[in-house]
């Protein structure tokens, strides 16, 4: 701790006023934004430091081929800013893409599009109903739902033994084709998740829930429905994140989005969203999953030729070391 | 339906109603016990108990410690990987016998869980967040120290503490009962227990009160390494073989789910330890029942996500939130 911080800090957070100097204005700011800060070091040091981090074809392929788990991390943002978890996200993810490829080989592009939306939506529901209607943890329901949904992904595929291919002609493919396709649909996406949570009545209910539940209540804000929306959010963008996965692949992929889960928690966490809700920014989200695919991309760069051990290894120092800092230049924001 | 109108009744307000609720894991795991000895007239046997012991024995042991952290509102994701450290550094040791490789074993267990301790006790990184990086960490270090394939162990003790009996019932169940006795006192009878329970009830309470909050946190994620290490070499010694890559894969669900299923609240503030057991047991004896009659892993996998879901929702007070 700082010698000028005091003990008790105001729940909002201080603006800066002009009795401060610049130097204590500028370490405020970085303090807000944690993540985008260690992000704009981490790649001015790869860019001086890694031959070749920097050049089109490698910035190509940290965008196109994690853009779409980005959208896991979006769902995930606002269903902890109203103080719960979705551990479900990465099952998914890859029943979207098996659901995706088997619609896109037996009835075409719409129902390719369509089917894992509405499968996606349906189980959210199921999720948002137990969490925000039975009053049960949503740890527990979505751990539930991490079960359930790898069950029914193996029943369709006959245990993991039928792959579901995209056909080579669909138009389906289109959508997950290149680098820029995923990455404007993913920023798409984003945008569009910035204005819903800034900037309508229900992200201000989501932030509101998770300042204090029982005080929205109260207040007679639509608690539960609100609840219950934002888990039919996270599942379907992760659902329709597969779904998108699959086109970019060609094939539904039974195996995909293990641990998932584990990277958008980790990415959201990063970008400042506290887990216990109530506090978080989209911005920071995109922050904190460009950091950890910045960081991923930088290790198998320089790691990946003394084994995937090595790479491990050092990817889980980087991301404590990251998540420490960001915990650190985020004092203030709790109590504790 | 019916289900979900029986879990409705189960929530009303009587006193015994809260008995069930509060006993109700109990109740359910003799019912299924029953289920599962009507339906499989040789699920008695002594082959099929022990089989059932040796698979529910790690298992166990690690939702001791998962319990002991979920107390302090924690949650430790890192338990898969220290079991695969175990695996890795146990056939390095295991020439000098059992003892030395086991004390090793369990002391990078103890390290790696005061790693996660210190990051909870000391930053304000999130339980969750911290034993994720540990967690990748851990098994990154794993197969640094063993490569990524599976060795065969040799060593005597190892395979009898692994698959042996005494009095028919299995060593490492002996083990997992003793460690459970164990963890029964440290939180029902010492004051550490209390502790534990005043700072997953409200930490910040629990630091004006003057309790040890950072010690108490160090101490519990410091012993659910060693209990993980514990469960690894166990792992290791019943099935011949050390395979850092594979063994201890998912365990954290499963030693969370039966924590969960036992009564123990993920908002912490309460432990229950023979809880834990039950839901261990009843897990266990979910997937024996559910395999022996061949029922494909697929609907397995389902009918555990209903069975947690409808066990939660049973056991909770009607308005509480």
């Amino acid at each position: 701790m700082s010698p000028t911080t005091p003990a008790a800090r105001p729940l909002t957070r201080r603006r800066p006023t002009g009795a401060e100097t610049s130097a204590e204005r500028l370490a405020a700011r970085i303090r807000r934004h944690g993540a985008l800060s260690v992000l704009a070091l981490v790649v001015l040091l790869a860019a001086v430091f890694s031959p070749g981090f920097a050049s089109t074809d490698n910035l190509g392929a940290i965008l196109g081929n994690n853009a779409f788990g980005w959208l896991l991390a979006l769902g995930l943002t606002f269903v902890i800013l109203t103080g719960g978890i979705d551990l479900s996200v990465g099952s998914m993810y890859a029943l979207g893409g098996v659901l995706a490829a088997w619609a896109a080989q037996h009835h075409g592009t719409w129902a390719a599009v369509l089917l894992p939306l509405a499968v996606g939506a349906a189980w959210g529901c199921v999720h948002g109903l137990l969490v925000a209607r039975a009053g049960m943890a949503p740890f527990i329901v979505t751990l539930a739902g991490l079960l359930g949904a790898r069950g029914l992904l193996q029943l369709i595929t006959g245990e993991g033994t039928t792959t579901y291919l995209v056909p080579r002609e669909s138009a389906f493919r289109a959508l997950g084709e290149g680098t820029w396709t995923p990455v404007l649909i993913s920023a798409a996406l984003f945008g569009l998740g910035a204005v819903l949570l800034t900037r309508t009545r229900f992200g201000a209910v989501t932030t509101a829930i998770g300042g204090n539940e029982h005080a929205a209540r109260l207040m007679g804000l639509p608690v539960a429905r609100t609840k219950t929306l934002v888990y039919v959010l996270s599942a379907t963008l992760a659902c329709a994140a597969g779904a998108l996965g699959s086109a970019r692949l060609g094939s539904g992929v039974t195996t995909v989005g293990v641990g998932y889960e584990l990277t958008a928690i980790a990415s959201v966490a990063i970008g400042g969203t506290l887990l216990t809700g109530g506090s978080g920014t989209i911005g920071g989200t995109v922050a904190g999953v460009l950091l950890l695919s910045v960081i991923h991309n930088l290790i198998d760069r320089s790691a990946s030729q003394y084994g995937s051990a090595v790479t491990d290894t050092v990817n889980g120092a980087f991301l404590a070391a990251v998540v420490l800092a960001q915990a650190l230049l985020d004092r203030g924001r709790r109590d504790e | 339906m019916t289900a979900l109108a029986l879990a409705g009744a189960v929530r009303g307000r009587g006193p015994a109603l809260r008995l069930l609720r509060r006993y109700g894991v109990y109740a359910a795991l003799a019912v299924l016990f029953l289920a599962a000895v009507v339906l499989d007239t040789g699920f008695l046997s002594a082959g099929n108990v022990r089989i059932q012991l040796f698979q529910v024995a790690p298992t166990l042991l690690v939702a001791l410690g998962m319990a002991l952290v979920i107390g302090t509102e924690g949650i430790d994701l890192s338990v898969g990987a220290v079991i695969a450290l175990a695996a890795a550094v146990v056939p390095l040791y295991i020439g000098w016998g059992l003892p030395v490789a086991l004390l090793v074993a369990v002391g990078l267990g103890a390290v790696s869980g005061l790693a996660g301790g210190a990051m909870v006790a000391f930053t304000r990184v999130q339980p969750i967040v911290a034993t994720l990086a540990l967690m990748i960490g851990v098994r990154g270090v794993a197969s640094l120290i063993n490569g990524a394939s599976a060795k065969p162990v040799t060593d005597p003790a190892l395979l009898s503490l692994g698959s042996d009996a005494f009095a028919g019932v299995p060593l490492t169940a002996w083990l997992a009962a003793g460690c459970v006795a164990l963890t029964a006192v440290l939180v029902h009878r010492t004051t550490f227990g209390r502790q534990l329970v005043a700072v997953g009830d409200n930490r910040r309470a629990a630091r004006l009160a003057g309790l040890p909050v950072r010690r108490v946190l160090l101490t519990v994620y410091l012993l659910s390494g060693v209990l993980a290490a514990l469960a690894g070499t166990v792992i290791v010694g019943h099935g011949a073989e050390a395979d850092p890559a594979n063994q201890g894969r998912n365990i954290e669900l499963d030693a969370i789910t039966a924590v969960v299923v036992g009564g123990t609240p993920l908002a912490g503030g309460s432990v229950r330890v023979l809880g834990t057991v039950a839901g261990a047991l009843f897990m266990q004896l979910i997937t024996a029942v559910l395999t022996q009659h061949d029922v494909h892993s697929s609907i397995t996998k389902i009918v555990e996500a209903a069975v947690i879901c409808f066990a939660v929702y049973a056991s909770q007070e009607r308005g509480t939130r």
